[in-house]
């Protein structure tokens, strides 16, 4: 029950990271249908740039608190993943809006090799570490250890969700991206700048995933060139799983996702009597994706299109 | 020239013979043994191309997943050719039973995934690969199946007749490495896969394929049995992908799951579409690009010791960055690749109409 309780706190933690990285999948996928593969990579420069703030600030100022400093590499990162995103959609995805489906993925791909390399070029190869700058207090609670890290996390994600659904639901800028999403056609028609919709949708899923960057790095204690591509891809699956295009669903899907993936590799080792251990866990996500997209290919939350997918 | 060599083509084949022949002692003695050995990789990605091909070209099956056939014929020629089992088996048992084993599942994936299209299909295909290559990690325990990441190594090279090409030959006052012989039989094996691939496409299957690529709903009216034709465009493909494996296998002697990375089958990929998909010179074309280019950069760290005097940026490092920087010029300035079918070209040049036709046609998840 002990590790029961832990590992599902656990995979709360994790998923809504993955919610938070997922949202910029689907609302991009909401919109134009494409797979941004470069989101991963977004995320992972989101928590490049806020390291190397972090380590500036405290060379520069030692003496700022800890929370201070993170919190500026987090303002720095999040423009800086903005204007990213832009440039990206700006270069590698208009041009290609009437080309066939296949020539944007192959350009997403194209972007996401760049996007690591020129990482690798500039922040090394090496694992980087996220100094200890945070609080580390611990709580108990029914047997399971809650760090305050942990705590924060999954506020802070709770609360972008929340932010997010009420710009999408509330705002003008909402109605215009539900509106191109539907159909970009009539919505230009009715007056709704499509190709300025486009960016902003690029640019809020950025945003959202230099948080969910910094959260992982802060999480785990390291930074890595290629950490944004199984991030992606889980992030996506999380996606796919709650009803691509659907933001509850992404949601929804990033939670079950964590938890499915936490819990699986805590019992895996006892379900198969040994014969496969916590190591599998990376293989959980993509047979959950598998799973979700014979059976239920819209998603948990997905409304079902006629000989869709 | 070439108008005169297109009047006769047995002048041309001879000539293309001769050449194909000739190509490793001219590049060996030109340009060192080492560009033997890319000229061995590139006919093997030119193996891998067609292959997949066969799935995305002419089928229009989006296949993100693709290295995990050519591991399976890797991992299944270590297995029954090397020390870790005790077998050793001569290479043409293990190649068709490893082309085999590879296309069963190409199968065992494609038949779950009948329904799927477009980027769904990559997704799971992508999905699908990762899994292979996670399992291949990690079967070194409870029993020793894979040798978990160290991966497997001693395996057996070809052997035709009692002479191996795992060693040296020193013949007429010249030596010749293992990667010359390689270079012809890896060589037959691609001529052979380039003449079933041809002969497929315009033959009633590779029709059929067309059809379903073009609008599976359409085709199935026409009384085109879609299932089995996508299942069969899974297994060919998964077959040239266990077969190249099986070679690859012999010719390094060492596998390991790092072989086998998701990079390595958008690699494949982007070779078909750089060179033009479904058109079986461009994919040659393409795969050909692909694997000398990449060789051809390592020469930029020279170049910046001759100009800056040191070397400011690692050329491997840069390798990738260009290989992206590629990508995307290619795709915005060339989308239907350098050498695109027939068909393709009208469709790419087509007024918009058509082109948002094919946008809603060609992997679209919505038909």
């Amino acid at each position: 029950m002990d590790i029961f309780l832990q590992q599902l706190v656990n995979g709360l933690v994790l998923g809504s990271i993955y919610a938070l990285v997922a949202l910029g999948y689907t609302m991009v996928y909401g919109i134009l249908e494409l797979i941004n593969f470069a989101h991963g990579e977004v995320t992972m420069i989101g928590a490049m740039v806020a390291l190397s703030v972090i380590g500036v600030l405290m060379g520069a100022a030692p003496d700022l608190p800890g929370v201070m400093v993170v919190l500026a590499g987090i303002l720095v990162a999040i423009p800086a993943c903005m204007a990213l995103a832009f440039g990206i959609e700006k270069v590698a995805y208009r041009p290609l809006r009437k080309a066939p489906r296949l020539a944007p993925l192959i350009t997403a791909i194209g972007v996401s090799i760049i996007l690591q390399n020129l990482a690798m070029l500039i922040w090394g190869r090496q694992y980087v570490s996220f100094p200890p700058l945070l609080p580390v207090a611990r709580f108990e609670f029914l047997g399971a250890h809650i760090s305050l890290l942990q705590i924060v996390i999954v506020v802070l994600a709770v609360t972008i969700m929340a932010g997010l659904w009420l710009l999408v639901e509330k705002s003008r800028l909402g109605r215009a991206m539900r509106a191109t999403a539907q159909s970009k056609e009539v919505a230009e028609l009715m007056g709704v700048n499509v190709d300025r919709v486009i960016s902003a949708t690029f640019i809020i899923g950025a945003a959202i995933a230099a948080i969910a960057g910094v959260m992982v790095s802060a999480y785990y204690g390291l930074a890595h060139y290629y950490m944004g591509f199984m991030l992606g891809l889980k992030a996506f699956s999380a996606a796919v799983l709650g009803g691509i295009g659907n933001i509850a669903g992404a949601m929804l899907g990033g939670l079950l996702l964590g938890v499915i993936e936490a819990l699986g590799a805590g019992y895996i080792g006892d379900i198969t009597g040994g014969f496969l251990g916590s190591h599998y866990q990376d293989v959980f996500a993509f047979f959950v994706l598998i799973l979700v997209l014979v059976f239920r290919p819209s998603g948990l939350l997905g409304e079902r299109v006629a000989n869709r997918a | 020239m070439l108008d005169s060599l297109r009047r006769r083509p047995r002048l041309a084949f001879a000539l293309l013979a001769v050449l194909l022949a000739a190509l490793p002692f001219i590049m060996g003695f030109g340009l060192g043994n080492s560009w033997v050995r890319v000229l061995d990789f590139v006919l093997l990605y030119v193996l891998l191309a067609i292959g997949l091909n066969i799935v995305v070209g002419y089928a229009g099956l989006l296949d993100l997943g693709y290295i995990a056939f050519y591991a399976l014929g890797a991992y299944l020629y270590a297995w029954l050719a090397s020390p870790h089992f005790g077998l050793h088996l001569p290479f043409w048992v293990v190649l068709p039973i490893g082309a085999a084993f590879a296309g069963l599942f190409g199968v065992l994936l494609g038949a779950p995934t009948l329904r799927l299209r477009g980027d769904y299909l990559a997704i799971v295909t992508l999905g699908f690969g990762e899994i292979i290559r996670i399992f291949m990690n990690n079967l070194n325990a409870p029993f020793n199946l894979t040798n978990g990441p160290q991966g497997m190594n001693l395996i057996d090279p070809v052997s035709v007749a009692g002479f191996s090409f795992g060693k040296t030959l020193h013949i007429f006052g010249l030596s010749l490495p293992p990667t010359y012989f390689y270079y012809y039989l890896f060589l037959a094996f691609t001529l052979l896969a380039i003449f079933i691939a041809l002969r497929l496409q315009d033959s009633r299957i590779g029709r059929a394929w067309a059809a379903i690529r073009e609008d599976e709903v359409a085709a199935a009216a026409m009384g085109i049995n879609t299932r089995n034709l996508k299942l069969l465009a899974f297994a060919m493909g998964a077959s040239f992908g266990g077969l190249a494996g099986g070679l690859f296998a012999a010719f390094q002697g060492f596998i390991s799951p790092e072989s086998f990375t998701l990079w390595e089958s958008i690699l494949v990929l982007c070779m078909i579409v750089l060179g033009g998909m479904g058109n079986i010179p461009g994919v040659i074309l393409g795969a050909v690009l692909l694997t000398m280019i990449p060789e051809a950069l390592r020469y930029i760290g020279d170049l910046q010791r001759a100009t800056l005097g040191h070397v400011v940026v690692d050329p491997s490092d840069l390798r990738m960055l260009l290989f992206g920087v590629a990508l995307v010029g290619m795709m915005l300035f060339r989308p239907a690749g350098l050498l695109p079918s027939r068909q393709r070209k009208r469709e790419f040049a087509a007024e918009d109409g058509v082109a948002e036709q094919e946008q809603a046609s060609l992997y679209d998840a919505k038909a």
